[in-house]
């Protein structure tokens, strides 16, 4: 059975597209099938993170259309067998996708993958509705920032009512991915922590990626994160955001207690 | 070496403020996104209450209360004394 994945956040520069990369590239690794498709229309970035910006001939609005077949639309991945790449069209009006066209996409894209990873626009606009319209299940992409909190409880209710899943009075499941963390300036109080953000949030824990250079580094050589660098705190994260995702128990291990068993080891020798 | 000792003595965390005021605007904002439901139901009960006991409709208070897993439906109405079904409209006392 394919999994409509919605990666969404309400407010632009939290991490949707470095996730919806890094979670794609992750699970196919396991040697499921998965899609990733942006919907950003006009500002479409997912190629680029993925490393194919030149590779793109035909993407979902031409497909939504009619003008292309999915299959000549879809960018297998280079790296990683099972992973392909479903553009949005750079040069279109974000109002060029409609909810028939996305929907009849989907349909077929749910014939032929295992996960299908949509990464929505920032915004509440047309681009992000449509892109949590047909989802089964939501990842709620989240800085420990006010704003950023903010945005992402606007959106939790966008999920649970305006989605084909909440209109038919089925329960849309939801995640928090908490990115760009640092554990040590939430220990001295200086950030949300975590438990701030899942008091504030109530949608249980996906994963917590810490703030990290290798997301940038990932970006600026065009590989998602998860397949770069695997000792990077980053790429381990997601790793397992991924493997939580396909079902296995994966202990979630809080960056404060890691650096904490850290430090006792360092006590420890030093003594 | 001064700047050391302000930041040590000075330092004041900020994350608490942040929680607090996120409550704060959520509770509000969560709350407004239901206002439309609460609009209905203020509607729906006052005239089930209506049609058996004369009821103002200031004194009906509807309320949605948000929780972790579930949200909390509030309905305080204000009657008047009722005496031995004093307060009955009187097709309904028959």
């Amino acid at each position: 059975m394919a999994k409509v994945v919605v990666v969404t956040s309400g407010k632009g520069g939290v991490g949707k597209t470095t996730t919806t990369a890094a979670l794609g590239a992750a699970l196919a690794q396991t040697g499921d099938k998965v899609a990733v498709v942006d919907f950003d229309v006009g500002l479409r970035n997912l190629d680029l993170v993925m490393g194919a910006e030149r590779r793109v001939v035909f993407d979902l609005i031409n497909v939504a259309r009619g003008e292309a077949n999915l299959s000549q639309a879809l960018i297998r991945d280079r790296r990683v067998d099972s992973l392909y790449l479903l553009a949005a069209s750079q040069t279109r009006d974000k109002d060029a996708l409609t909810e028939e066209g996305v929907a009849a996409v989907i349909l077929q894209l749910r014939e032929r993958f295992d996960w299908i990873i949509c990464d929505s626009p920032a915004g509440i606009e047309r681009g992000a509705t449509l892109a949590m319209r047909f989802a089964d299940l939501a990842i709620v992409v989240t800085n420990p920032e006010v704003s950023s909190v903010r945005d992402s409880d606007r959106i939790i209710g966008l999920l649970d009512s305006k989605t084909v899943k909440a209109e038919r009075g089925e329960r849309m499941e939801k995640f928090l991915l908490l990115t760009r963390y640092d554990a040590a300036r939430a220990a001295r109080g200086d950030m949300l922590s975590v438990e701030d953000v899942l008091d504030i949030l109530s949608i249980p824990l996906l994963g917590i990626v810490p703030e990290s250079r290798d997301v940038l580094r990932a970006s600026n050589i065009g590989a998602p994160v998860s397949i770069g660098n695997l000792a990077s705190p980053a790429a381990i994260a997601y790793i397992d955001a991924a493997r939580r995702l396909g079902g296995v128990p994966v202990p979630l291990v809080r960056p404060e207690e890691r650096k904490s068993l850290f430090g006792r080891f360092f006590t420890r020798r030093a003594a | 070496m001064m700047m050391n000792i302000f930041s040590a003595f000075g330092h004041r965390s900020s994350a608490p403020l942040a929680r607090e005021r996120l409550k704060i605007l959520l509770t509000h904002e969560r709350r407004s996104g239901s206002q439309e439901l609460v609009a209905v139901l203020h509607r729906a009960v006052l005239e089930a209450i209506a049609k058996h006991i004369d009821i103002d409709p200031d004194k009906v208070d509807i309320e949605i209360r948000h929780r972790d897993t579930f949200s909390l439906l509030e309905i305080n109405l204000e009657l008047p004394t009722i005496v031995h079904g004093s307060a009955l409209k009187p097709q309904q006392a028959a």
